[in-house]
């Protein structure tokens, strides 16, 4: 087990590098220097800036440099914004994301493996129908077409929600509500389907055999016995789930005025800030890398048969 | 035996008529209703944008200066209204279709051709050769790919707007094939096992002849349902792109860039309303279709 997360890490590390390299190498080969502006600066003012930033020395010693500098935590200067470096952007976002997100996590979970679970348990019939509908549509619902569908009737006809913003100091449920829904959407589709099919799968073993057969109570026997083994394919689900989520959290940032990290990088890429951007994209890359060896080693753990002996 | 096999003009008895995989599997299609309206709203759908930015009254990038911005009205055919720059609503949507279709059918034709050798290539060599390869998919499949498009988007901009379009499909297709070639994989090394296909061998067909005849068509069917069920993805994806900037660029429009422009007007909610409702229906059925097609093809059910 421990060799195995050893191993596992050790591959992790190579497709890291090699994500950073590319990136950094595609930003080079960009057209245009960070410092070209609508004025043109004087050569010399130029030059030196470059000295400055480093971008006058070879590129194999920049990307040396920039990793050094990622040794230490430090993803270099806003190409944009002078007074601030990547760090100081994606730390003002991270709070906001991470809210929005685990929201929407937790929604997708706790709705969408509540309607996988009742439509096992039903399977075959109206409430098995109506989940697997939902299921279907669910995935034709992007937060793209949502976030400002939803805005648009429950903020501005209805009234009912805000349309944007998120007041940290003065908070409110009410600004999480509409962003946090927009975003779980399509994974609460996934996540039901995946859940009545595990489910459909757990209650066919034979261990819930054997527990049925020792006369344990139902409920015992779905929510004690049956789903815990169901539960193993949405835990190798988070990875890939996460993923969907910090990519559905740009859009959702973007529509509903949130000041995450997803907003900063759409504002970035708009702005051809080649460091936000690289930056973003690298921790939300590690992020994941890492979270989807967590989720192999946990399966691992929760699963004994793929422990080898 | 080969004149049996070669001789178009000899009656086929009709008694011995086989039915093919396809013709049982159009048979169930056609018996699951979602599917078959899926069919004809997709039909109708690609027709619109096929012949639809031709065939209506406005061109897409015709600016009216004195109707910015107006409701859906049936004077001058303004049937969606106009945008805050005074183009008729309806042509940008009809165009917005087209493109959004077009980069989901070049992005998937892309990822089919890199997928389908990958997975064959794999498959058929096996050994150390398909350990390689696959472990390669394995890698990159750890890899948040949205991300590398946004970079290489960021990066590469071409002035001209078609070739930026091929960008963007070659860009998308190249990160969205790991899946198929998964599945290739999978499918040709359990086929080429099959009794059939020993069973082909041994009545001397050519490997040629094995591959087309008898391989393609079984491995045919997961590959047609991947790549219905790619379009919308590879759709949300372009949107995805135009969404944040660095998709189409003006005047051209796709279903993503807008939404986008459509979501900054809520004054005027048309503006949001028929590209969300375009995109929601093609979206819709293309996967209902997806789905049917894959309970059709799914030799299971045989």
């Amino acid at each position: 087990m421990f060799a195995l997360a050893v191993r596992r890490f050790l591959f992790a590390i190579p497709t890291l590098l090699a994500i950073i390299a590319s990136a950094f190498v595609l930003m080079h080969l960009a057209p245009g220097g960070p410092f070209d502006q609508e004025r043109q600066l004087p050569r010399e003012i130029e030059q030196r800036l470059n000295a400055e930033y480093g971008l006058d020395l070879p590129i194999g010693q920049q990307l040396l440099n920039y990793m050094g500098g990622l040794l230490q935590g430090d993803l270099g200067p806003s190409m944009k914004y002078k007074d601030k470096d990547v760090l100081d952007i994606i730390a003002e976002g991270a709070p906001t994301s991470a809210l929005l997100g685990l929201s929407a996590m937790a929604l997708a979970l706790v709705i969408g493996g509540g309607l996988g679970i009742m439509a096992a348990l039903r399977r075959n019939r109206a409430q098995d129908y109506a989940v697997m509908a939902i299921a279907i549509a669910g995935v034709c619902l992007p937060p793209l077409v949502v976030g400002p569908l939803a805005q648009l009737v429950f903020g501005v006809e209805l009234g009912w929600l805000p349309t944007g913003g998120l007041y940290r100091d003065q908070f409110g449920l009410a600004y999480l509500i509409m962003p946090a829904a927009t975003l779980s959407l399509p994974l609460i589709a996934i996540v039901s389907r995946l859940m009545r099919a595990s489910m459909i799968e757990a209650l066919r073993s034979n261990s819930i055999r054997t527990a049925r057969a020792k006369g344990l109570p139902e409920a015992q026997v779905i929510w004690r016995h049956a789903l815990p083994i169901a539960m193993l394919p949405i835990v190798s689900y988070a990875g890939p789930a996460l993923a969907g989520v910090m990519a559905g959290s740009f859009v959702v940032e973007t529509v509903f005025q949130l000041p995450g990290i997803g907003k900063q990088f759409v504002t970035a890429a708009q702005q051809r800030d080649y460091t936000v951007i690289m930056g973003v994209v690298l921790v939300y890359s590690f992020l994941i890398i890492a979270l989807n060896l967590a989720a192999d080693l946990m399966y691992r753990v929760l699963d004994p048969r793929t422990r080898t002996p | 035996m080969s004149d049996l096999l070669l001789d178009d003009d000899a009656p086929t008895p009709v008694a011995i008529k086989g039915r093919s995989l396809w013709d049982d599997a159009r048979r169930r299609l056609m018996r699951n209703p979602a599917a078959v309206l899926s069919l004809y709203v997709v039909a109708i759908l690609v027709l619109a944008a096929a012949f639809g930015p031709m065939l209506w009254v406005h061109p897409y990038d015709a600016i009216f200066r004195d109707k910015v911005a107006i409701a859906p009205t049936l004077a001058d055919l303004h049937v969606l209204g106009t945008d805050t720059e005074g183009r008729d609503l309806a042509a940008r949507t009809l165009l917005g279709l087209r493109i959004s279709l077009l980069v989901g059918v070049a992005a998937t034709a892309v990822a089919l051709t890199i997928g389908v050798l990958w997975g064959a290539i794999a498959g058929f060599i096996g050994g150390w050769v398909d350990e390689l390869m696959m472990r390669i998919v394995d890698a990159l499949y750890a890899v948040p790919f949205i991300f590398f498009v946004i970079v290489l988007m960021t990066v590469v901009q071409f002035d001209d707007p078609v070739l930026n379009l091929v960008l963007i499909f070659c860009a998308i297709g190249a990160v969205e094939w790991l899946t198929m070639a998964r599945i290739v994989r999978g499918q040709t090394i359990s086929l080429r096992k099959k009794e059939f296909v020993e069973a082909a061998r041994a009545a001397g067909a050519t490997p040629v002849q094995i591959v087309f005849r008898h391989i393609a068509p079984n491995v045919l069917g997961p590959v047609v349902v991947f790549a219905t069920l790619n379009i919308p993805v590879i759709i949300l994806a372009e949107s995805f792109l135009s969404f944040i900037g660095l998709g189409v660029q003006e005047p051209l429009s796709s279903l993503g860039s807008l939404l986008s422009r459509g979501k900054d007007q809520l004054q005027a909610p048309w503006m949001l309303i028929a590209p969300a409702a375009t995109m929601l229906v093609t979206l819709l059925a293309l996967n209902f279709l997806g789905d049917g097609l894959r309970d059709a093809l799914d030799p299971k059910e045989r």
